[in-house]
């Protein structure tokens, strides 16, 4: 009979580790991340079988990009600084946006208010209530003028968080570029425009899901023509996960939703590489550390390999996975609400050492409100000092090679693969959607961590542990009323002053339109030009093709 | 003694149903009987939904800043339909100085984020019982 000889690992445990257990105990019996993924004590060279270094890691700028897609990682750029905000009035926020900027903010991300993301005009019965308080009101292109007023759309790069209506929000923009002289062919930034999600997640869809996906490659189709260094989608794990996925939930699902999205592309007769590299990403920032930096390892891996073998895509531009991230809103507490600023920079930080190409961190006060001037500028700061003083910048992908970064790294891939076949099974994730399937598996994680929390297996700060009892008060925003009453009385005065004739006219043909397979971005622009507003664009779509409405599942 | 009925409603346009439906799984597990209207609902759904349910509890989960809207406006139907002895939970985010204003119209509890669930079964236990007795 052959001996099997003793690895290293297996002489350290027995040589040094035991005799140390035996006396002192662990503090647990397992350690998890806060996904619930049992981690080991210890992580060794025997942990990199099955990973070969050249084919699945490489270089950074080399496919497939484990290690990042820029050769030069933050040596040659650093991320895009970009600070999500919107409240109240298009003159609020715009007054906002002008600080931001000058306090050193290199892009502008649009927050919307729920009447505008769920395509509702202010005086909707819906609306009441609800007019500037989760962001800006934008009910027609005064809005957007007003919103972009002094603000040079050729100089700067903008994202919008717009995903049912995007299409009429984008034509907005670029109506309001053009009459600002801008060249859409040179115009850039983001539309977020990704659906599935939020049939997953976050629930702000307006039609069923595959009139929705047709808007989607409409806009695939006309930007790739006319706007082309637009960003046409940025597919976001970031609100998958803040409903409650665990990191490898957050990572499939994302990259699923991204597959599905350039099959549709593709089904509807467009080129690989002439859309998918306007494709980008959004991941959430969470709170454990190194399973967070695993995660953007592991996409752009997978997004690579995708690209290449599934879709045959030729241009590495297609095979290159770009995203933004934003810190974990979930993660901040209302209790003693400076610690989220404590969270927020290690969060930060994990996407930086994951190579993110653009950062949103949150304020120390949104657990709470949404955030005042003084902590977005706190959260601003944060990166800066990151991206300045830590230096984590000076080389690229810092953690590359660690046996456990590179073994989570590998792990969460095969987590991915597991799902993507089964979604793939289903049909697609359309068909998933359509059975309920994220959705429940998400909210199934979302329960089982909150019963961590309430056993304390898992740890809040000031929550669940080192509580402290009568803590001042801090200073939040309050959004009044007044943003509503102001919005109101314009919309009110639009409808006296606009040509009716003209948006009657184009509000027909965009409902012409929706009934054929017409690209449906040339009549949106149209009923945009005529100020139409949101809500009118939206109500000529809802009786063409209906509303979605889900069967809620608990 | 019959199970509360709890029935747990999303108002206003805010598709943010984590809390709405971990709430709702908890108060089940503690052996409520809940009842989950999904999203979108206006304070006349929600008052409707009482009525046709029997419920001894409404729990609001609320996020937007809509509150000082749909509150009243609920409080108002409730009583409209002789359903005063209904009681009223929101959770969610509320500035705390709204929360007073809050109490005044009715609504006996207002639960912010971290709150353990536990709190909340406590609560509805305490103060429901009494209906289901009368």
């Amino acid at each position: 009979m052959k001996t099997i000889a003793e690895t290293e690992k297996q002489r350290w445990e027995r040589e040094t580790l035991e005799p140390v257990l035996k006396k002192s105990p662990e503090r647990a019996q397992t350690f998890t991340t806060i996904s619930g993924r049992p981690i080991d004590r210890l992580y060794t060279a025997e942990d990199l079988d099955g990973i070969d270094f050249t084919r699945d890691v490489a270089q950074p700028g080399d496919y497939p990009y484990t290690r990042g897609i820029h050769p030069t990682g933050y040596r040659g750029k650093l991320w895009t600084m970009r600070q999500f905000a919107g409240f109240g009035t298009p003159e609020e926020t715009n007054e906002r946006y002008k600080t931001l900027l000058k306090a050193g903010g290199t892009g502008l991300s649009v927050a919307f208010d729920l009447p505008t993301l769920m395509g509702r005009d202010p005086d909707h019965e819906l609306s009441l209530g609800e007019v500037g308080k989760c962001g800006v009101n934008v009910t027609s292109l005064a809005d957007m003028e007003t919103l972009f007023d002094g603000i040079a759309l050729g100089e700067i790069t903008t994202s919008m968080t717009i995903n049912s209506p995007a299409a009429m929000i984008f034509a907005m923009y670029l109506v309001v570029a053009e009459k600002q002289r801008a060249n859409w062919k040179t115009l850039s930034g983001t539309i977020q425009n990704d659906i599935l999600k939020e049939f997953i997640a976050q629930k702000e869809y307006i039609f069923p899901p595959r009139p929705s996906m047709r808007i989607i490659t409409d806009i695939f189709g006309f930007c790739s023509k006319q706007v082309p260094k637009w960003n046409t989608i940025s597919v976001s794990g970031y609100h998958i996960r803040e409903a409650g996925a665990t990191a490898a939930q957050e990572l499939a699902f994302t990259l699923r939703d991204g597959v599905e999205y350039v099959q549709w592309g593709v089904d509807a007769g467009l080129d690989v590489d002439e859309f998918v590299p306007r494709i980008s990403f959004f991941f959430n920032a969470h709170s454990d550390f190194f399973e967070e930096i695993a995660k953007y390892r592991a996409a752009r891996h997978i997004w690579a390999r995708v690209m290449r073998d599934r879709f045959k895509a030729k241009s590495d531009r297609s095979w290159k996975l770009r995203f933004h991230s934003q810190t974990a809103g979930v993660s901040l507490t209302a209790q003693q609400p400076y610690n989220n600023v404590v969270r927020t920079a290690l969060q930060a930080l994990s996407a930086v050492l994951g190579g993110t190409n653009s950062l949103h961190t949150n304020s120390l006060d949104e657990a709470l409100a949404l955030p005042t001037a003084e902590a977005a500028t706190l959260a601003l700061r944060t990166q800066q000092i990151i991206a300045h003083e830590s230096g984590v910048t000076n080389l690229v992908d810092p953690l590359g090679g660690s046996y456990f970064v590179e073994k989570l790294t590998k792990d969460l891939e095969d987590d991915a693969a597991a799902y993507f076949d089964q979604i793939d099974r289903m049909g697609g994730m359309v068909e998933a959607i359509e059975r309920g399937f994220p959705q429940r598996e998400i909210a199934e994680s979302a329960y089982r961590f909150q019963q961590a929390v309430e056993r304390r297996d898992k740890v809040i700060v000031g929550v669940n542990d080192f509580v402290q009892e009568d803590e001042p008060p801090i200073e939040i925003l309050y959004i009044d009323e007044s943003a509503a009453d102001t919005q109101l009385a314009r919309l009110e005065r639009l409808r006296k002053t606009r040509d009716s004739g003209a948006v009657t006219r184009s509000l027909d043909r965009l409902r012409a339109a929706a009934r054929t397979t017409d690209n449906l971005m040339p009549p949106i622009l149209d009923a945009v030009r005529a100020y139409a507003t949101v809500g009118e664009m939206c109500d000529a779509l809802r009786e063409v093709w209906g509303e979605y409405e889900e069967t809620p599942v608990i | 003694m019959r199970k509360l009925r709890v029935v747990i409603a999303k108002p206003g346009l805010d598709g943010h149903d984590r809390g709405a439906k971990v709430i709702a799984r908890a108060l089940r597990d503690a052996g409520m009987e809940v009842i989950y209207t999904g999203l979108r609902q206006t304070p006349e759904m929600i008052a409707a939904a009482a009525l046709q349910e029997d419920a001894d509890v409404i729990g609001l989960s609320i996020l937007s800043g809509a509150h000082n809207y749909i509150a009243p406006r609920l409080m108002a139907l409730l009583k409209q339909k002789g359903l005063n002895d209904v009681l009223v939970v929101i959770g969610g985010i509320i500035p705390n100085v709204d929360i007073p204003k809050l109490k005044e119209i009715g609504v006996k509890g207002v639960f912010l984020p971290g709150t353990p669930m536990q709190e909340i079964v406590d609560f509805i236990n305490t103060n429901a019982r009494a209906r289901t007795e009368a």
